[in-house]
């Protein structure tokens, strides 16, 4: 069966320091995935090398059973593979429409369009108008991208990548520094992702992993710790010990 | 030919060493602050204008004189420092770019307005003038005192970088900018102090090297590539690249000069581009 | 303001700048070339306004084009012996075109001082040239005996530069209109993007590299005609159109007019050509000290240039007013 997204034996050192240590992930087409494990554990640069802006020391990278090992960050894009960031990653300068319509216009390939104005793409902005909706970010199109309140960036940065309408989704702790009542409607706009997307999410915060994943690997100093179902994850003596009781503290 | 070789490569390590003086503190400065800073030639012309007047008009003597050019363009860097540059760290590199070249353009006019079109001229001293005999040749006793004063102070500043606590904290903040503000370094005095040094160090190699590089009040336009050169090609934030990178200019550029004068600095140029397209940071570069 | 959000239709203040060289055409014949210099000016910081303004390319090395297709008309004429204009311009685009492909496909992957620095070793590579091949380029004299033939065999380059007014206006209307489309465009769009957050312009799967490859070209093309029509215009090709000298003034010119807002490109070489005209010729010394410390002024207080004032100065104004309107619709 094609996996979404596999890799084999990626490692990737910065110097003396290695990050990604022979990593073996599979995940599944539609799947539910979450990746955690203690800060500086390599999560970003896991995602960093999937999407092609670090390229691995070693190993290999297949999307739907296509080697990207070496393909340029936009050839993944087009293969479908969609990432949001960590630290919040937008057209900060840019209308809320626009950090949006961007991504469409280059799914669509009306990016490269010089010559018709580029309000008159009324599919675009159609199109824009109605993902910002769906993220409860329709009254908010005209304003530039940093007048936004942190948490409504956070969802504005997850509406970019959707307009890529990606079928693997990487999702960089999509909730990093939103107030914990407010992290629940990020999850609920993750809940709405279709099923055919397969989703993997980095995230901290326990409550929202378990309630969303299906599998969660963890990941501690560039290695795969275990790889389970969320009950096999919680009972993990080893888990517990590098990385929930830390967390639970 | 071999004669011109030994008198090539001997103009050329002058030249070079005289790069360098001029441009190390560009390279550290560039590196530390990330600031582009295309006016630094200003500071290099500065150094030359105090050495030929204060001679001149006060009658001081070179080497006090010498010592002024570091010491008055240091302590003038650190009003431009605090007054202006400060502002525009970590602004983007267009607005740094267009606020050096305003500088450049004001410090020009102001050049041209105090002295006029001529270049400065240096009177140098007895014991500096006419040539020194070595190895069976005649060598411009100047010329030999430029390199092994530059080289005194170059060994001088590595020492520095190497083994002092100023430059043990400037390499950790090229290295890790924001970890170095977080582990308590003051980035606003070791920026300050390393700014000056490094303009104080360019005032010394304008003034050293005004019978080399003729100062005159279009010199920060006229030289600013080749300072550039010495630092992008050196690689920023690196002591070691620039020296390669300006001793490597130096006696390029003299021997283009010399044997194949119709290509001018062409080929300079061209190595310049071959060796950014090759190393893009540069031979010894910490950060592009 | 370009994008998704923006309003396309010509505003009537869009059309001043044409009504304003109309005017200047019949009111002040004893300036047309000064005139002319003007809008070939207003050209060359419109192609720097396109990589610098839209796509964040900070160069110092534009004039290369600018340079390479005043050369290339000069030469064509003054050794090839075709004088016919459109002739000149067109192989001034193109060499241009070519120029700017070929360096940009090599630089553009690089950025910060590294692309500085290449963007100048190639503009004074161009200048060592032209300084040295003085058999081809007239050296350091320049090239003079540049000739051109009457525009479509009619309109022959008058001594009072009434013909070269108008076509230099007409070819910058035809430029601005392609640098319009171009900014209101997905692509112009797309160029802000790369420029306030090349990252995330990777990250939605743009080939960032190849879209600025293909703007740079295109500012390429633009500069060279701009360099072509100064040297129809001059009749007459000196060594001051390459170098870092050309790069900065033209630099300089677009932010004191605002950069990246289409405009800054008509209002900064007016302004700066006319005060350079009547000041630099007796006060040379005066002129950079002044235009240095606006070039600092602007930098630390004025981001935006000369437009960006009147923006604010206008934003002030609105800000005043609509209060007063609002109270007035509530009371209704
Ligand atoms: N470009 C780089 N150069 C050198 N070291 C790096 C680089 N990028 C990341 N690192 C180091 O690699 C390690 C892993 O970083 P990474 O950002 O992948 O961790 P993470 O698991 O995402 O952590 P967090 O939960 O804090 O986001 C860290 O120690 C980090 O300092
Ligand atoms: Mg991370």
């Amino acid at each position: 069966m094609a996996f979404a997204l596999q890799t084999e034996k990626l490692c990737k050192s910065f110097g003396a320091l290695t990050v990604a240590d022979h990593i073996d992930f599979r995940l599944e087409p539609g799947a539910r995935h979450a990746l955690i494990g203690p800060n500086g554990a390599g999560k970003t640069t896991f995602v960093n090398m999937l999407t092609g802006v670090l390229a691995p020391t070693s190993g290999s990278i297949f999307l739907n059973d296509q080697e990207v090992t070496n393909t340029s960050q936009a050839a993944r894009v087009r293969l479908g593979l969609g990432r949001t960031f960590q630290i919040t990653t937008l057209f900060r300068s840019l209308p809320v429409l626009d950090n949006v319509a961007l991504a469409v216009a280059e799914r669509t390939g009306v990016a490269k369009r010089m010559w018709r104005s580029a309000s008159s793409c009324k599919d675009i902005v159609e199109e824009s108008q109605n993902l910002l909706g769906v993220l409860g970010l329709a009254d908010d199109a005209a304003s530039a991208a940093q007048d936004l309140p942190y948490g409504k960036q956070r969802l504005l940065e997850i509406a970019v990548t959707l307009g890529l309408k990606p079928k693997v989704l990487l999702l960089d702790e999509p909730a990093a520094g939103v107030p914990s009542h407010d992290s629940g409607k990020v999850l609920q706009q993750l809940e709405k992702l279709s099923s055919d997307i397969a989703v993997l999410i980095i995230e901290h915060d326990m409550d929202l992993v378990f309630r969303f994943a299906q599998r969660i690997t963890v990941l501690v100093q560039g290695q795969v710790l275990v790889e389970g179902t969320p009950s096999e994850i919680a009972g993990d003596k080893r888990v517990r010990d590098v990385y929930l009781g830390e967390a639970h503290v | 030919m071999l004669s011109s070789v030994v008198s090539v490569a001997f103009h050329g390590v002058a030249y070079g060493m005289i790069l360098y003086v001029i441009s190390v503190g560009l390279s550290v400065t560039m590196g530390l602050m990330g600031f582009i800073n295309l006016a630094h030639g200003v500071f290099a012309m500065a150094g030359g204008f105090v050495l030929s007047s204060f001679m001149a008009r006060f009658g001081v003597p070179f080497p006090l004189a010498v010592l002024s050019a570091f010491v008055l363009v240091a302590l003038g860097s650190v009003v431009l420092e605090r007054l202006l540059y400060s502002r525009l760290y970590g602004a983007g590199e267009l607005t740094q770019v267009l606020f050096s070249i305003g500088l450049i353009l004001v410090s020009m006019a102001s050049a041209r307005l105090i002295f006029g079109d001529q270049a400065a001229r240096v009177l140098l001293p007895d014991y500096l003038r006419g040539q020194l005999h070595m190895m069976g040749r005649d060598f411009p006793t100047y010329r030999v005192f430029i390199i092994f004063f530059s080289l005194g102070i170059i060994l001088l500043l590595w020492f520095g970088v190497e083994r002092t606590r100023w430059g043990a904290m400037v390499r950790a903040a090229v290295d890790h900018r924001a970890m170095a503000q977080s582990v308590g370094i003051n980035t606003r005095l070791l920026f300050m102090a390393t700014f000056a040094l490094g303009s104080g160090l360019a005032g010394l190699g304008g003034a050293l090297g005004a019978d080399i590089l003729p100062v005159q009040w279009a010199y920060p336009f006229e030289h600013l590539v080749y300072f550039l050169i010495v630092v992008a090609v050196g690689g920023l934030g690196s002591l070691r690249g620039p020296f390669i990178a300006a001793l490597l200019i130096g006696v390029a550029d003299t021997a283009c000069k010399y044997w194949v004068p119709e290509f001018g600095a062409f080929l300079v140029y061209a190595a310049t581009i071959g060796i950014l397209l090759w190393r893009p940071m540069g031979l010894f570069g910490v950060r592009a | 303001m370009s994008g998704y959000s923006a309003d396309t239709r010509i505003r009537w203040t869009e059309w001043l700048p044409w009504v304003a060289a109309g005017l200047f055409f019949f009111l002040m014949p004893e300036y047309l070339s000064l005139g002319a210099r003007i809008l070939i000016f207003i050209l060359f910081a419109l192609s720097l306004d396109l990589i610098l303004g839209y796509a964040g390319i900070v160069t110092l090395g534009h004039s290369a084009f600018f340079g390479l297709g005043a050369y290339t008309a000069g030469i064509l004429s003054a050794r090839l012996g075709v004088n016919d204009a459109f002739l000149q311009l067109a192989a001034a685009a193109g060499m241009s075109a070519l120029l700017g492909m070929l360096t940009g496909a090599v630089i553009l992957r690089t950025r910060a001082l590294t692309l500085l620095m290449l963007t100048l070793a190639i503009t004074a590579i161009l200048l060592e040239i032209a300084n040295k091949w003085s058999t081809m380029t007239g050296g350091a004299d320049g090239l003079s005996g540049v000739q051109v033939s009457p525009l479509l065999g009619l309109f022959k380059f008058d001594l009072f530069g009434r013909t070269a007014f108008l076509y230099c206006l007409i070819v910058l209307f035809a430029a601005w209109w392609v640098v319009r489309r171009i900014i209101y465009s997905p692509y112009g769009a797309m160029l802000t993007g790369i420029r306030d957050n090349a990252a995330r312009m990777h990250a939605i799967g743009a080939p960032v590299y190849w879209r600025l490859v293909m703007i740079y070209t295109v500012s390429a093309t633009m500069a060279g005609v701009a360099g072509a029509l100064l040297t129809q215009v001059n009749q007459f090709v000196g060594l001051n159109v390459l170098g870092l000298e050309p790069s900065g003034d033209i630099l300089v010119m677009l932010i004191l007019g605002g950069v990246g807002r289409l405009y800054g490109a008509f209002v900064g070489p007016v302004v700066y050509i006319v005060v350079q005209d009547t000041l630099a010729k007796q006060y040379p010394e005066y002129w950079y000290f002044g235009i240095g410390v606006l070039l600092i002024f602007v930098v630390l207080f004025a981001r935006g240039g000369i437009l960006g004032i009147f923006d604010k100065l206008r934003d002030k104004w609105l800000s005043h007013s609509r209060p007063k309107s609002s109270a007035r619709a509530s009371a209704r």
